[in-house]
């Protein structure tokens, strides 16, 4: 597998010119989420929330309106919501694939899964063992841990595509028999069985991505916290900075022994 | 046996007048939904064509289907059943019994070799070498399999034959297996339901003999013309569904007037039937219409898909009846719960080091 972080040299913050080397503490500052990425995540992320809340009230609807049917249509635009975000959901994952293939290598490691490198999964199990205080500090990355790339991976990209594919099936019911969504889709009813077990399991595939968020807002929060790198910002204005001097691990290629060469 | 008859020759014979025939033809043509131009076609190919023999088998079933059936109103089963095909076997309706009743089949296949078509209702139990199911002495996969052999096509009549239906339910003892995947080398035309709307079996059977050939068939086999759209597209209370107006319980104010059924567990948004345009018994109602919600019976596993008094289907994976909301709310709060305790954990780590990091 090849380098998730092929070197890149560390930008001194004159260099970079974004960080604040006021604070003293911020020793390294690398550009790493390009603004497509970070479009990408906070877009998704609202969609992701408005998926879930419309999601969970087509299958769980609000009290009953009052009145004549005719001066209603609640569930009616709750389901546009949520097809609207869907659609806004599934094209804003194409958009990032494409940045994917164009976009800078921290780009490509949300679609990437290094199965067969054994040093990554050897840092995956060191960092989880940092997530079970078995290890004094973690180690430090320009780009996502091994343990956030794995989840990402399996959250995000394969549970994206998972709810985009399940989706548009259900979507197809209702767009009928030879609509687009229907060529496309229509096949995944029959695979799993009938459409009440796709609905089942796209309700599965919510609480999965739910879960993942979760564990992805107190993992960032908490890293912003307590680990030697940022996290939020870096979201937000795309330059990882760097709160001490040591190395980060995915910053050379794979030799350990560059890994705690120390820079400052 | 003699001669190979046409339909037409049959008709006369039983002192049906060509002015009724035309007529019978225009309305078969309206009952299918085709135009005034399609009423010669059938006309010559009902004086043409041979009469085509039917075969219909039961295997493990509850002969709802048949029941269905005979009460099929346009066009009336009688003149489906004298008239256009020439039901040859079937031991729930035929006079013959026993011995004579088995040797028309035997009759029927070497006769119409390759030309007859066989519609099973019920279907075969595989386990304990078939024995769940004997028809005259023998278990019925065996009289399946050798009526398929020379079949031109088969009609799986019924939830049961297109899908397992009740007694391929969990824990399906017997190993009731549907009908299509026991024979696999021939058409199979799925009639799902349980049972099938009557005017549905009679107009699948109807557009095979008069067009000699199979109706156009979805993904799963089901013909088009009856099951491309859902219950819930066609529903008269769908205006309630989108308007947000729902019956809470049965009895309640919404269910009086006539709210949509979908929080108390109607199926109908999953389910591929014609009941919400054809209706039943004449068009005269369906079980929405009655105040009670789909259940699915058409779906595939639709016994396995309950409760059929919540929008949600039970997994039965977890032992215990849960739905997906329910595991998936367990599993926020336990993943909320182990998240706090981390918190807390590592603000004592984090105390206990200070200044470290």
């Amino acid at each position: 597998m090849a380098p998730l972080d092929d070197a890149k040299p560390v930008a001194t913050p004159e260099e970079e010119g974004t960080a604040a080397p006021a604070a003293g503490r911020f020793l390294k500052a690398i550009y790493v989420y390009e603004v497509p990425v970070r479009v990408w995540h906070w877009v998704n992320a609202l969609a992701i929330t408005v998926l879930s809340v419309t999601g969970y009230l087509i299958a769980n609807p609000l009290p009953s309106q009052p009145g004549e049917a005719s001066a209603n249509f609640l569930m009616g635009y709750i389901r546009f919501v949520h097809f609207a975000a869907a659609y806004i959901f599934a094209i804003g994952f194409i958009g990032r694939l494409y940045w994917a293939l164009v976009g800078n290598h921290h780009a490509k490691q949300l679609f990437r899964f290094p199965f067969w490198d054994r040093h990554w999964w050897g840092e995956l199990f060191l960092e989880a063992r940092w997530y079970l205080f078995l290890e004094r500090k973690p180690k430090l990355y320009v780009g996502h841990n091994p343990l956030a790339q794995f989840s990402m991976f399996w959250a995000i990209a394969v549970g994206s595509v998972f709810m985009i594919v399940t989706g548009f099936a259900l979507y197809s019911e209702g767009a009928g028999q030879g609509s687009w969504q229907d060529k496309l889709f229509g096949w995944v009813i029959p695979l799993f069985g009938q459409s009440m077990d796709v609905h089942t399991w796209h309700h599965l595939g919510m609480w999965a991505i739910l879960l993942f968020v979760i564990v992805h807002v107190y993992a960032a929060v908490r890293e912003d916290i307590m680990s030697r790198q940022s996290i939020i910002s870096t979201m937000i204005s795309g330059v990882r900075t760097f709160k001490d001097a040591e190395a980060p691990a995915d910053e050379e290629h794979e030799r350990p022994a560059k890994r705690g060469v120390r820079v400052g | 046996m003699a001669t190979l008859e046409t339909f037409y020759e049959v008709m006369r014979r039983q002192g049906i007048t060509r002015r009724s025939f035309l007529k019978y033809c225009s309305l078969t043509a309206a009952a299918l939904g085709l135009g005034p131009e399609m009423v010669p076609q059938i006309a010559h190919a009902m004086e043409t064509k041979p009469r085509t023999p039917v075969l219909w088998l039961h295997g493990l079933e509850c002969t709802c289907c048949s029941e269905s059936f005979i009460r099929s109103a346009h066009p009336l089963v009688k003149d489906v059943v004298l008239s256009m095909i020439s039901l040859d076997y079937d031991d729930t309706l035929m006079a013959s019994a026993g011995h004579h009743a088995e040797a028309i089949l035997d009759e029927v296949m070497e006769k119409y070799k390759g030309n007859y078509i066989l519609a099973v209702e019920g279907n075969p139990p595989l386990n304990q070498d078939g024995m769940s199911c004997i028809i005259g002495g023998k278990p019925f996969t065996d009289q399946l399999r050798k009526v398929a052999r020379d079949a031109k096509a088969i009609i799986s009549w019924g939830s049961c034959a297109s899908f397992g239906c009740v007694q391929a339910a969990r824990p399906n003892p017997t190993r009731a297996t549907p009908v299509h995947e026991v024979i696999t080398d021939k058409p199979i035309i799925k009639v799902p339901g349980c049972p099938p709307i009557a005017e549905v079996m009679t107009g699948v059977i109807t557009y095979m003999l008069t067009f000699d050939r199979i109706p156009e068939l979805d993904r799963q086999g089901r013909p088009k013309m009856f099951y491309s759209q859902r219950i819930h597209d066609k529903c008269y209370r769908r205006p309630h569904f989108d308007a947000g107006q729902f019956v809470e319980s049965f009895d309640d104010e919404g269910a009086r007037k006539g709210y949509c059924l979908y929080k108390v567990g109607c199926k109908g948004p999953t389910t591929y039937n014609a009941c919400s345009t054809v209706r039943w018994n004449e068009g005269t109602s369906f079980p929405i219409q009655s105040g009670h919600g789909c259940i699915g019976c058409s779906e595939d596993g639709f016994w396995d898909k309950g409760s059929w008094y919540a929008r949600q289907s039970d997994i039965l994976q977890f032992g215990i009846e849960a739905n997906a909301d329910q595991i998936g709310t367990t599993a926020a709060i336990g993943v909320g719960s182990i998240i706090a305790a981390h918190a807390a954990v590592s603000a004592l780590k984090r105390a206990q080091h200070k200044g470290d990091v």
